[in-house]
């Protein structure tokens, strides 16, 4: 059997890769007025990893990239609740949220909300989630 | 006039999806099959865009880019599988 030969799918899976995190991204940071959000963010983010997985193997990713994703999904979740009990400290009801204006010095006036920190717990579960998900049923042992 | 053109786009771009069904339900080989999953894809996209030109809005950009990119990499996974049996390696042979 000949050597395989995928040198296209590497030299196009190292640019769209960039692209797809940047898209991601910026899907997560649209969140909270445009369509977009934690959820469909951390997907995406994802997506991007199943492409590392499918253009190289997965040892080499494994080797770059050393988080446990069982362990990205608790900690997602952890931080999600712990947003949630924090509003209790100022004895409001559960999962209340606020939002003020800052200015920052290079984006000027900005809208600062801490819905911000729950959905950065969302994309975390869901990131650790779907990639745990994928590595358990694509492994061909 | 525009709106009657992209209607009319819009009719015959269904009308490309069903015959690709057909090809996707009937298709012979597994080659067939995944090519007119790539096709399918491709016509959602411009189902998606001439839509948004219609409704003159811009909120289906993000929707167009999602399905691009699941388009993409579902092809690719594909396109793998048939090649080398195996979706994702273990270890890459050197």
């Amino acid at each position: 059997m000949k050597e395989p030969n995928d040198i296209i799918i590497r030299s196009v899976a190292k640019v769209a890769v960039v692209i797809i995190f940047t898209f991601a991204i910026n899907l997560f940071i649209s969140g909270h007025h445009y369509p977009g959000g934690g959820f469909i963010g951390g997907l995406a983010f994802a997506s991007a990893v199943i492409l590392l997985f499918l253009t190289f193997d997965i040892e080499t990713v494994r080797k770059n990239i050393p988080l446990d994703f069982k362990m990205v999904a608790a900690i997602g979740v952890l931080i999600a609740v712990l947003t949630g009990l924090g509003s209790l400290l100022f004895d409001v009801p559960f999962l209340s949220q606020a939002f003020g204006y800052f200015y920052l010095p290079i984006f000027g006036k900005t809208e600062l909300a801490t819905a911000v920190l729950f959905d950065i717990g969302v994309a975390l579960a869901v990131i650790g989630t779907a990639l745990t998900i994928i590595m358990s049923i694509g492994d061909d042992r | 006039m525009i709106k009657g053109m992209l209607i009319g786009s819009l009719i015959f771009l269904t009308l490309s999806i069903l015959a690709i069904m057909y090809r996707l339900v009937k298709g012979p080989t597994a080659s067939d099959r995944v090519q007119a999953l790539d096709a399918l894809g491709i016509n959602i996209i411009s189902g998606v865009a001439i839509f948004s030109v219609l409704i003159r809005s811009t909120g289906f950009f993000e929707v167009i880019l999602l399905i691009g990119i699941l388009s993409f990499i579902g092809t690719i996974a594909f396109a793998r599988y048939l090649e080398r049996g195996v979706v994702i390696e273990r270890k890459h042979p050197k």
